[in-house]
This record gives structure tokens, C-alpha cells and sequence, in this order.
């Protein structure tokens, strides 16, 4: 048993479920919004405002979003823990594996804010 | 025959080296790279590599020919080098001892994390615990195994994690005591693979099946031990 406090989930089972559940969510928003271009005559702002402003469409993208997040950090982490190596950084491999968690966690938090705060805002 | 040897001895050698040979083999046999390795040996005793058994039993002679881990006593060098010029050099990703001799003992440590013994602490029967033909027929394909280290070798993620991911060996030989009826600590088992990188670090890509010597197929074990983790998880 090898832990590690900064996977997902803290469980490989439960990131690998959640990496695949993530994905089929994020299949479905794709095609969901694929598909209003393809059917939609014309689109303009107020087509726009009116696809993404519904609540079905709003819960769906906010889903997205969070799948997003998710799916995002468990392949970030996994790419850092492979690639992040102590043969090739030695003693600041530590420093440099947690600068990287950090820029990816930072990244990770504005591409859940940014589209919330669009699709729950005012406008 | 041309021949690219990889050369280095740490104690003496500042860093490894390529050694270009020619050899001459003989008219109308192929030859088994071992068989090239001991001509050159005859020639050269410096040159140091594993064998014992040269009949792929004793897994000893791992190596890495033309970017392709292997036996060497069971590859002929046609099969090798099909272009001519054969490359050695040694299975990559573990410490080099010398040329081609590594220090396994990661690869072995990480076999021994698995527990490869039946475990069963019911009272042992008066001559020997007995297994149907099915439960029997269910561990070929994984007793198999000579622990050669070509696969884990082969596999990327063990390159990145060699302390942390089992590797494909080790994994076979996890699924070979899961998958085997008269073992009772699966659920201990399956409960010390279940983090995120023992066996989750395999991404699928299927080289160790590509270089198993004898035709195994870790990546469906570690494909069954996921599906053991994924049914007792929910």
C-alpha cells in the first residue's frame, strides 16, 4: 500500500472510477452543445443566453465543470508523479513536484470559478 | 555480423559506452543471441551478462535486443536483428551491476510486496488442500511466469515508479494468488493494491505483453485485479 495525501480521492480505485465518470459526463456536454450548433439556424447572444441560461443547461454545465476539475487534476497529478522525477530534480524534487500541484490546483480553481461565476452570474 | 554492445563498469567507468564488434557466425545456422554473447565472451571474458539454464526456463538472460527486452538463449538472431546489425544492451530502467548484468532487487522487492505464497488459515486437511479442475484451469497463464523481468522492464510506468507500482510481473503473480481457490486473504490482498499507484499506474499500453517470453498476459491480470477492486469497492 503506497499513500499519498495529494491523489484525488486518496484511493486509486476511486480516482480510476471517477476519472471514467468524469469523461462520459464531459462526452455528453460536448455532444449536448455540439449539437445546438449544428440544429441551431443562426446563433447571436440571444440564442446563447437562451441555450446556456436554462436550468437543466446550467445544472449540466456546472456538472461539467466540476468533471472538469476533477478529470483534470487526477491526470495532472498522474503526469507529475510520473514526469516529476528525484533522478532528475534530487533534493528540490519535493519543492518542485509540490510548485507544480500548486500551479495545477491554482489552474484548476479558475476553470471552476470562471465558468460558474458566467453561467450562475447576473448577466 | 555487426554488433553494438553496451559496455560499463561502474567501478572503472566514467559512463556507459557502445562497443562496435564484428563477429563471424557460422554458414546456415541461426543462432540464439546467447550463442553470439558466449563467441564474443570467448573472445573477450571482460564482457559480463546473466545466463544458467539457456532454455528459457531460468528467466537469467533478460536483455534488451535491438530496443526489444527478450531471452536471449530463446531469440534467434534473425528475429533479433532481421536488418543485420544487432544492438545489446541491458534491460533498461534497473541499476547496471556490469554490461549487461542489472541489480534486480527492485523488481524483486516489488514481487515481494504481493505476497507470491498461498495464504490459508483454515486447519491444513490430512494430505493436501484440493482444487476442482476449473479452479485449476483458472492459474495457467499466471503460474507461468520465470520473473525475468523483461516485462517490467519494458513498462513506463515502472520506469517513473519503480518503488511505488508493483509492474507487470509482480501483478501477474498478485492475480495468481487472488485467482486461486484455495487462498482465503483476498481481501487483504486486494485492500494493499488499492491505492493509487500499485496497480493504478498501469495506463493499459500492453508492452509487457509485447515482450514476454512466454506469451503471458499481465495486462488482463491487472484488467481482473481492477474488476476485483471495482466489485468489492461498490
Amino acid at each position: 500500500m503506497v499513500t499519498s495525501v495529494t491523489s484525488f480521492g486518496r484511493s486509486g480505485l476511486a480516482d480510476w472510477v471517477l476519472q471514467r465518470v468524469s469523461a462520459v459526463v464531459l462526452a455528453a456536454y460536448a455532444l449536448c452543445v455540439l449539437g445546438f450548433f449544428v440544429t441551431a439556424d443562426s446563433v447571436d447572444h440571444t440564442k446563447l443566453v437562451g441555450f446556456f441560461g436554462s436550468l437543466p443547461l446550467k445544472l449540466f454545465t456546472t456538472l461539467a465543470v466540476l468533471s472538469l476539475a476533477a478529470h483534470a487534476w487526477i491526470g495532472m497529478w498522474t503526469i507529475g508523479t510520473d514526469y516529476v522525477r528525484r533522478h532528475y530534480f534530487g533534493r528540490a524534487h519535493t519543492l518542485f513536484l509540490a510548485a507544480y500541484q500548486v500551479v495545477c490546483v491554482a489552474a484548476v480553481f479558475v476553470y471552476v470559478l470562471w465558468p460558474l461565476s458566467v453561467v450562475w452570474g447576473d448577466t | 555480423m555487426q554488433i553494438s554492445l553496451y559496455r560499463y563498469d561502474p567501478d572503472t567507468d566514467e559512463s556507459p559506452r557502445m562497443d562496435d564488434l564484428s563477429l563471424e557466425l557460422p554458414e546456415g545456422r541461426d543462432l540464439m543471441v546467447l550463442d553470439v554473447l558466449e563467441l564474443l565472451k570467448a573472445e573477450d571474458p571482460s564482457i559480463a551478462y546473466r545466463r544458467s539454464c539457456r532454455e528459457g526456463v531460468c528467466g537469467s538472460d533478460g536483455i534488451n535486443m535491438n530496443g526489444k527486452n527478450g531471452l536471449a538463449c530463446t531469440t534467434p538472431v534473425s528475429e533479433a536483428a532481421p536488418r543485420g546489425k544487432l544492438t545489446l544492451r541491458p534491460l533498461p530502467g534497473l541499476p547496471v551491476v556490469r554490461d549487461l548484468v542489472v541489480d534486480m532487487s527492485q523488481f524483486y522487492r516489488q514481487y515481494e510486496k504481493v505476497k507470491p505464497w498461498l495464504v490459508n488459515d483454515t486447519p491444513p486437511p490430512a494430505r493436501e488442500r484440493l482444487q476442482s479442475e476449473g479452479d485449476r484451469a483458472k492459474l495457467d497463464g499466471l503460474y507461468e511466469c520465470i520473473l525475468c523481468a523483461c516485462c517490467s522492464t519494458a513498462c513506463p510506468s515502472f520506469w517513473w515508479n519503480p518503488d511505488k507500482f508493483i509492474g507487470p510481473a509482480g501483478l501477474l503473480q498478485a492475480y495468481r494468488f487472488l485467482a486461486d481457490s484455495r487462498d482465503t486473504a483476498t481481501a487483504e490482498r486486494l485492500a494493499a493494491l488499492e491505492d493509487p499507484f500499485s496497480v493504478f499506474r498501469c495506463r493499459g499500453i500492453m508492452n509487457c505483453v509485447n515482450v514476454c517470453p512466454k506469451g503471458l498476459n499481465p495486462t488482463r491480470a491487472i484488467g481482473k485485479i481492477r474488476t476485483m477492486l471495482l466489485q468489492q469497492g461498490i
